[in-house]
């Protein structure tokens, strides 16, 4: 895990670091740095959320993390809806087809899987 | 308030949801609400994306959502259970392949990237996402057992990923140094990481798949926010952060299951270090026995623990473990099961099917926990298991599972194996349990050797 995490930060403040001397503005560097914060945070509160979460539910939680993982969903609707060209909107509409069936099927599959795990042991 | 500042507050909530829900996903009880708690954020994000300025093609958009609703439920309401890490590894690779549409999209609308950071991110969203799509369908297409996706390992194959690997990379840096021709390095670089990705999973399979499906599940999450940086859109990188994490984390515990590092799964196949003990030897004292037999030395056991692996799933015979298992409560004696973290194709797979045959989760104990009370155990029963009960992992420190934790059913009184032939697991080498003094051997399907010992004990 401190090796990911070190990696992902080396690269991510490489690229903070080239972006600042490529934009030569504080201010752009600075957002990259705020998102960077973002990402880096995310990922503490995820390992201690999910590293709690037991076994005989780790293939639920496959699924589920999945389906959030189809958040590109979002991007796909700014590309298919924002008219930059054709070539964007195919894309973009491409991009929304699959992310929404990952985010649906996810979902859908893993409420189905959960609604399976019951307690019968009195 | 205006729009935007509307939209970021929902950004903000959906993010805090998605967070309680992977929370709520710590314990069963609270796991259906925790999943509606991510869909609910997820619905929640997409009407406050759709209220962006930006946004002015909406038909488009709802047609792609309708089609892609149709075709999503469709695979989740239809699929088998057993069929569950399929449906997974095929939903990551279109996790993985939206991340490269929506990059390529952007790149599209706007081909002068404005700055180093978005550049660095396009070139991250369409190599991650590629390598996840591409590696997942090459999973997909393995646990389907389609017959054209076979395991394929050449000589030279790791120079050769090497090498395609440093291509992508260099044309990342043509991407980020030359963006006047970014879209052209983009699509390229894309399409060699699509090699890639094939050529990375194509030597995996069998009984390393758990660890493949967790890693490329981080990838997915990855690949999201990698995109979220593109777009500078912080509900991305937040989301995509949390699954990286969790596929990180299912990686981890998947490969120290195994005793083996994360390289080695992905570069080497297994150690090709083989184990001295020959079939002969080990199987010279193999007694069979029967399913009368087996039925007789359950009625007189107090406790028995069942260890399921890869081949109860493939019999489909946890419907009939259920079965046996009520039986056995209703004659008051204690029934437990023993999971091992990586028996099955993925993380958690034999606690679904289980799960599924309305097995209540109490019984599913985890390895260590079953380990301490082995000594109690008066019949184990091993079903389509075989290299997670192999006591060679202890007691050879040459055989290519040396130092695996393994469920040590070798300690119970009695155990009884079920299983087709002798044949070794994917280890590829003998198991000297079947030979054990203690041990019986029961041939057969294990679905059908299940419903005979059933029989044998409601007749008895």
């Amino acid at each position: 895990m401190s090796g990911f995490l070190s990696d992902a930060l080396t690269i991510l403040a490489d690229a903070a670091v080239a972006d600042a001397s490529a934009a030569a503005s504080a201010d752009a560097s600075g957002h990259v740095m705020l998102l960077v914060t973002v990402f880096v945070l995310a990922v503490f509160v995820g390992v201690e959320v999910i590293t709690k979460i037991p076994p005989t539910l780790h293939t639920p939680l496959m699924s589920g993390s999945n389906a959030i993982s189809g958040i590109t969903l979002i991007g796909a609707i700014l590309a298919a809806g924002a008219d930059h060209g054709p070539t964007a909107a195919v894309l973009g509409f491409l991009a929304v087809v699959l992310a929404v069936m990952n985010v649906v099927g996810g979902f859908m599959v893993t409420n189905r899987m959960l609604a399976m795990f019951r307690t019968t042991k009195k | 308030m205006n729009t935007a500042v509307l939209i970021d507050l929902s950004y903000l909530v959906a993010a805090v949801l998605f967070i309680m829900g992977l929370k709520g996903l710590t314990r069963p009880r609270t796991a259906v609400r925790g999943n509606l708690l991510g869909a609910l954020a997820m619905a929640i994000a997409v009407v406050a994306t759709m209220m962006h300025g930006d946004v002015i093609g909406w038909g488009t958009i709802l047609t792609g959502m309708a089609i892609g609703s149709i075709l999503g439920a469709v695979l989740a309401i239809r699929i088998e259970m057993t069929a569950m890490p399929q449906l997974v590894a095929l939903f990551n690779g279109l996790g993985g392949a939206a991340s490269v549409l929506v990059a390529g999209g952007y790149l599209a609308g706007q081909p002068d990237l404005e700055s180093m950071s978005v550049s660095v991110a396009t070139a991250a969203s369409g190599l991650i996402g590629a390598v996840t799509l591409s590696g997942s369908l090459v999973a997909f297409g393995k646990l389907q057992e389609l017959k054209f996706v076979r395991d394929v390992s050449f000589s030279g194959q790791q120079m050769i990923n090497a090498g395609l690997a440093l291509t992508c990379l260099l044309l990342c840096y043509l991407l980020v140094s030359r963006p006047d021709s970014a879209v052209l390095w983009f699509w390229l670089m894309s399409v060699l990481a699509l090699g890639l990705g094939v050529l990375l999973v194509i030597s995996i399979g069998g009984a390393d798949m758990p660890v493949v499906i967790a890693l490329l599940n981080s990838y997915s999450g990855l690949a999201a926010s990698a995109t979220g940086f593109v777009l500078n859109n912080n509900l991305l990188i937040i989301a995509g952060s949390l699954v990286g994490a969790s596929g990180l984390i299912l990686t981890r515990i998947m490969c120290e299951a195994m005793n083996r590092s994360l390289g080695a799964v992905l570069f080497g196949t297994l150690q090709s270090g083989s184990s001295s003990l020959s079939d002969e030897e080990a199987y010279a004292t193999v007694r069979s026995t029967s399913a009368e037999e087996v039925a007789m030395m359950l009625e007189v056991a107090q406790n028995v623990l069942i260890v399921p692996g890869y081949g109860m799933a493939v019999a489909q015979a946890q419907h009939a473990v259920r079965d046996l298992t009520n039986l056995l409560l209703a004659r008051g004696i204690e029934v437990n099961f023993g999971i091992h973290p990586v028996a099955g194709r993925m993380p958690g797979h034999m606690n679904v099917l289980l799960a599924e045959a309305d097995i209540a989760y109490e019984r599913l104990l985890e390895m260590d926990q079953v380990n301490s009370t082995m000594d109690q155990v008066d019949v184990a029963i091993v079903l389509g298991a075989n290299d997670v009960v192999n006591p060679l992992a202890r007691t050879d420190p040459n055989s290519p599972i040396a130092g695996m934790p393994i469920i040590d059913v070798d300690r119970a009184r009695t155990v009884v194996v079920i299983k087709r032939s002798l044949s070794p697991g994917f280890a590829g080498i003998a198991n000297p349990l079947f030979g054990a003094e203690n041990t019986l051997m029961l041939f057969g399907d294990g679905k059908a050797a299940v419903v005979e010992i059933g029989k044998a004990l409601q007749e008895s």
